[in-house]
């Protein structure tokens, strides 16, 4: 599935980009649909989590080519660091089954398969059409960290504060919510 | 020492946390942490009183043509450590070099290093300005404006810090005794340490973002002492209806604050909003709006009519508690703001060109219908209560008036003797435990002395006794009320201050006569009372002295015979060293004016008040009077059920207002229902029913029953089906909605 | 490289956190694919970011990621009651409002 995706993703790469990052993108990206699809049909809930970490990487890694390494570290640290561990800690919480004796799929599937195709028909064909043969910028440098704190803490301090005040929040909602009384 | 005053609400925000970490290993609970902070912060608070004093004394130079702008030595904030768990403090290693820095942007442009040590350049100047010494940090900078939190300190913080750490610290002795033993001990004493820290933190305060967080942490404190006993509903009611009633007041310090952000030109600093208010720069319209909502704020920390209602419920706390926030510190926060920001009150309600304003009418208001609750009161604690609501009235008033030092100076002497009124009523409630005067005092007098004495001291403070602290400070008060403000003075609230004195002498006889006179009753008579131990004794004594004492610091400077052979540096000596001077007080515009001694007033004041006292011996000693009134009389009757109820506030609250969006709504609606509807419904059916039964037998049975019968069929069938649709799953209403996106989008996309 | 590789790798993400979404019984995976959705978006605001030589989308992307995990927080909370309240995290017994 890979080389097809590769082989396309060549095929269609303008000569003058480096054919390198094209090729970088195509594997990732092909690991990342294939997880993300693994994630969403597989009936083992810790496979899923491990899926999902793929999935996150991958996005981590896209970053990195975008040129947003600060991104992609917080998200490497908060997503599979943090978050992937709060997965894994609600599953054994929870005690859902290792393997696949329960049902994980609703009777409904066939309802969220058409929806997402609908949906990514409709994106698909609007993104091709809206931003066709748009090229990025072949000089993408690494975005300077600096730069970014400079926009954080001045540009968007207000969103900034908004967004502690947001985490405290739910810090303090989670604990209400979960704990025994 | 004067820049250096962070420390002192650090001290005790770290004995909080040490309290809560090992104070209950400690052999004392934790209790020897908060009273070694606290003694510790008490002599720092006189450390920095002298120093102070010596800055009014010999005040820096200042070159009046370069303004009172701020030196910004920018490079120094850079460098500063980031600050610690409070964001106000550099890190302790930075002191050294950044202290030179730290006298220049202190004082004012220009002046010159090392303050202290300045020559009194300006000895032949009468009126000569103290800068206060304000320490700032930038907390953070965003580019278009920089937010800096500090310390200022100038008379009135300075004055602050001395009261609230003196009572702390002898609420903190008085506790040790008064609680031991409590089920959490440990926990009251961590608490009392991190509500003086909050206090501290709010008087200290150089921005007005600091007075919003030292003013919420103020009530959170008192949120969780009055529900100390929370395992008890009333208590933690209590504790309720004081957190809720200051939302209300919040609302409008938030809303204050915020329109003096941007009336100064986005700037939290007191000093420049003062300025620019003084200045007339701030355009009247939005200083009146701005200190409105501060109102609001004020009415509901400093129990100002029609939002006390809290005030006296928080009695459910312990009765140390009561003393330390309800008289002395968190009840005066709002005194506090009213006075340091009094640039924009000043300005925005007219006060010097006024006869009448909002500030003015609701301390009169408060002053008068608060006392006259205090009446009828059984409980002890509310008759202080509502004692301490009328006297904020008067503190209110004063400010309202335009008398500044008058308010402050009462605030001053208030704190002392009413702390020793609560501390006293809880010696006279330790062994009982109830401070029902009617049901478990009486005739006290003989077996507790030292209580007796120095609450009758405090009474006569409270009652306005010369030479006692609070004559002084009332006559000053209605002295400004009277001649202050535009032509004609301030009329009313002169009545009505006078008029008070003599309800605070009526009250405070009667519960006199209840606690300490008479027959021993209930609970008292039934225990072996004895004299409380030297813990609870010498704090009181300590008070009562201060109750006594306090008013010689600013005996009116005067001509007036009676006054006029104190020397002339033993007079006003308050005013002298906490009145602020500088461009961010209004003490430098025309319309402010001091008011001078007046004699017959003095005179006329106490003589009200000692009739108040003189009825209420007549009535309780002597029996004198028509007894029985209320019983005889409707007026009378009626007067006494609506002080009984509280001029019916509580229950507008929480019947009318809260109950609004449960019971009258739904009673309205039922009545709705009975009368309108189904009258209509009833006429209409028996008209209806004669000509339907015409109808019913010639053209329903045969046509319209069929069709009737189908329809609903048709509907239940429908019905039937729609149902499955309501399944109740989250994720199919959720694959419901993404589908319909998709398609509409799909449309969408197609179409256009 | 094209802009649309990474707009449509995103969409195809996004879909399948919507199909995730929609047909996955246990809570614990429905959040997961919640997660993809949110990663999709984040694709998209940094592929922009790059594209317009500007900051603002890679700030959005932070905050993104900061909500995300108080999302995760608040949602294993709300699994982690059902459980205790139904002793399964299955989403389809949770239906209290069935009509």
């Amino acid at each position: 599935m890979g080389f097809t995706i590769l082989a396309e993703v060549a095929r269609n790469a303008d000569a003058d980009v480096l054919v390198a990052q094209n090729v970088a993108f195509g594997i990732i990206a092909a690991i990342m649909i294939f997880s993300a699809i693994r994630v969403v049909t597989t009936s083992n809930v810790v496979h899923a989590a491990a899926f999902l970490v793929m999935v996150l990487a991958g996005a981590a890694a896209q970053f990195i080519l975008l040129g947003a390494e600060f991104v992609a570290v917080t998200q490497v640290m908060v997503y599979i660091g943090a978050i992937v561990v709060l997965f894994l800690f609600g599953i054994m919480l929870t005690r859902a089954p290792m393997q696949g004796t329960e049902k994980f799929t609703r009777d409904n599937w066939k309802v969220g398969a058409l929806t997402s195709v609908v949906m990514l028909a409709v994106l698909v064909f609007t993104l091709v059409d809206g931003f066709g043969e748009d090229k990025l910028p072949a000089d993408l440098m690494p975005t300077d960290t600096r730069v970014l704190s400079d926009a954080i803490f001045s540009t968007y301090l207000v969103p900034f504060e908004v967004i502690s005040v947001l985490l405290l929040s739910a810090l303090i909602g989670a604990i209400v919510i979960a704990r025994k009384d | 020492m004067l820049s250096h005053a962070w420390l002192i609400p650090l001290i005790p925000a770290i004995s909080f946390v040490a309290i809560l970490a090992v104070g209950k290993k400690l052999p004392r609970g934790g209790s020897e942490i908060g009273i070694a902070s606290v003694a510790i912060i008490f002599v720092m608070s006189l450390g920095v009183a002298a120093g102070w004093i010596g800055r009014v004394n010999n005040p820096p130079v200042v070159h009046h043509d370069t303004g009172t702008e701020h030196v910004v030595e920018g490079d120094e904030h850079g460098e500063e450590a980031p600050a610690d768990e409070h964001g106000e403090e550099p890190a302790a290693e930075d002191e050294g070099h950044a202290a030179t820095a730290f006298e220049d942007s202190v004082s004012f442009a220009a002046a010159a290093p090392g303050s202290a040590s300045a020559p009194a350049a300006a000895e032949g100047e009468e009126h000569h300005e103290t800068p206060p010494v304000v320490r700032d940090i930038t907390w953070f900078d965003n580019g278009t404006m920089q937010v800096k939190v500090g310390t200022m300190i100038d008379g009135l913080s300075t004055l602050m810090l001395v009261v609230v750490t003196l009572i702390s610290l002898l609420v903190h002795v008085f506790s040790t005794d008064y609680v031991a033993g409590d089920r959490r001990y440990t926990h009251y004493f961590a608490f009392l340490s991190l509500f003086t820290a909050s206090m501290l933190f709010y008087v200290v305060s150089s921005s007005t973002l600091q007075m919003i967080v030292g003013w919420e942490l103020v009530g959170l404190c008192s949120f969780a002492l009055i529900g100390h006993w929370w395992e008890e509903k009333p208590n933690s009611d209590a504790a309720l209806k004081a957190f809720l009633v200051n939302r209300v007041g919040d609302i409008g310090l938030l809303c204050g604050m915020i329109v003096l952000f941007f009336a100064a030109g986005r700037t939290f600093d007191i000093i420049q909003i003062n300025e620019l208010a003084n200045a007339g720069e701030i355009r009247h319209f939005l200083l009146l709006v701005g200190s409105l909502s501060l109102m609001t704020a004020v009415m509901s920390k400093s129990g100002q009519f029609i939002l006390h209602t809290w005030l006296p419920d928080a009695m459910a706390g312990p009765t140390p508690v009561s003393a330390l926030i309800h008289a002395a510190t968190m009840v005066v926060a709002g005194i506090y703001m009213i006075a340091r920001l009094y640039g924009v009150f000043f300005n925005g309600l007219s006060i010097g060109t006024s006869n009448i304003n909002v500030m003015a009418v609701v301390g009169a208001v408060t002053l008068l219908f608060g006392g006259l609750l205090a009446f009828v009161q059984n409980d002890i604690k509310k008759v202080l209560a509502y004692s301490t609501v009328s006297q904020l009235g008067y503190m209110v008033m004063a400010l309202g008036v335009g008398a500044w030092t008058a308010g402050i100076f009462h605030l001053f002497t208030h704190a002392l003797f009413k702390a020793c009124l609560f501390l006293g009523a809880g010696s006279l409630a330790h062994h009982i435990h109830s401070f029902d005067m009617k049901e478990d005092m009486g005739g006290l007098r003989k077996v507790m002395p030292k209580t007796f004495w120095t609450f009758m001291l405090g009474t006569g403070a409270l009652v306005a006794v010369p030479p006692l602290a609070g004559f002084w400070s009332k006559d000053e008060i209605l002295a400004g009320a009277q001649q202050l403000g535009g032509d004609g003075g301030y009329p009313l609230m002169l009545i009505m201050g006078t008029l008070g004195a003599a309800v605070t002498g009526a009250y405070m006889t009667r519960a006199i006569w209840y606690v300490f006179f008479g027959e021993r009753r209930g609970a008292s008579a039934t225990h072996d009372m004895h004299e409380n131990g030297p813990r609870i004794t010498v704090p009181l004594m300590i008070l009562a002295a201060g109750a006594v004492l306090a008013g010689f610091t600013n005996i009116p400077k005067t001509d007036n015979f009676a006054l006029s052979w104190v020397p002339d540096g033993w007079t006003l000596r308050f005013e002298h060293f906490i009145e602020p001077t500088g461009a961010y007080f209004p003490g430098g515009l025309e319309s402010f004016a001091h008011p001078e001694f007046n004699l017959v007033l003095a005179v006329v004041s106490t003589a009200v008040g000692l009739t108040g006292v003189l009825l209420a011996y007549l009535w309780y000693w002597k029996g004198l009077g028509p007894h029985g009134l209320t019983d005889r009389n409707r007026f009378a009757r009626g007067g006494y059920k609506i002080l009984e109820n509280k001029y019916g506030l509580d229950v507008l609250y929480v019947d009318w207002i809260a109950g609004a969006t449960k019971g009258p709504i739904a009673k309205a609606a039922n009545w709705t229902n009975q009368n309108v509807i189904d009258g209509v419904v009833n006429l209409v059916g028996t008209s209806v029913r004669k000509s339907g039964e015409f109808v019913y037998r010639y053209i329903d049975q045969g046509v319209v029953d069929g069709a009737v019968n189908a329809s609903g069929a048709a509907a239940d069938g429908s019905g039937e089906i729609l149902r499955k649709a309501q399944t109740g799953k989250v994720q199919t209403y959720g694959a419901y909605l993404f589908l319909g996106a998709a398609i509409l989008a799909a449309i969408f996309v197609i179409a256009v | 490289m094209l802009l649309n590789q990474f707009l449509i790798l995103a969409a195809i993400l996004f879909c399948t956190g919507v199909y995730g979404v929609i047909s996955r019984r246990n809570g614990v995976l429905v959040l997961m694919s919640i997660e993809l959705i949110l990663n999709s978006v984040n694709i998209n605001l940094v592929a922009f970011s790059a594209m317009n030589d500007s900051i603002s989308g890679q700030v959005f992307a932070l905050f993104v990621i900061a909500v995300a995990a108080a999302e995760v927080g608040v949602g294993l909370a709300i699994v982690l009651a059902i459980f205790r309240n139904y002793r399964t995290v299955d989403i389809d017994e949770v239906d209290l409002m069935k009509g």
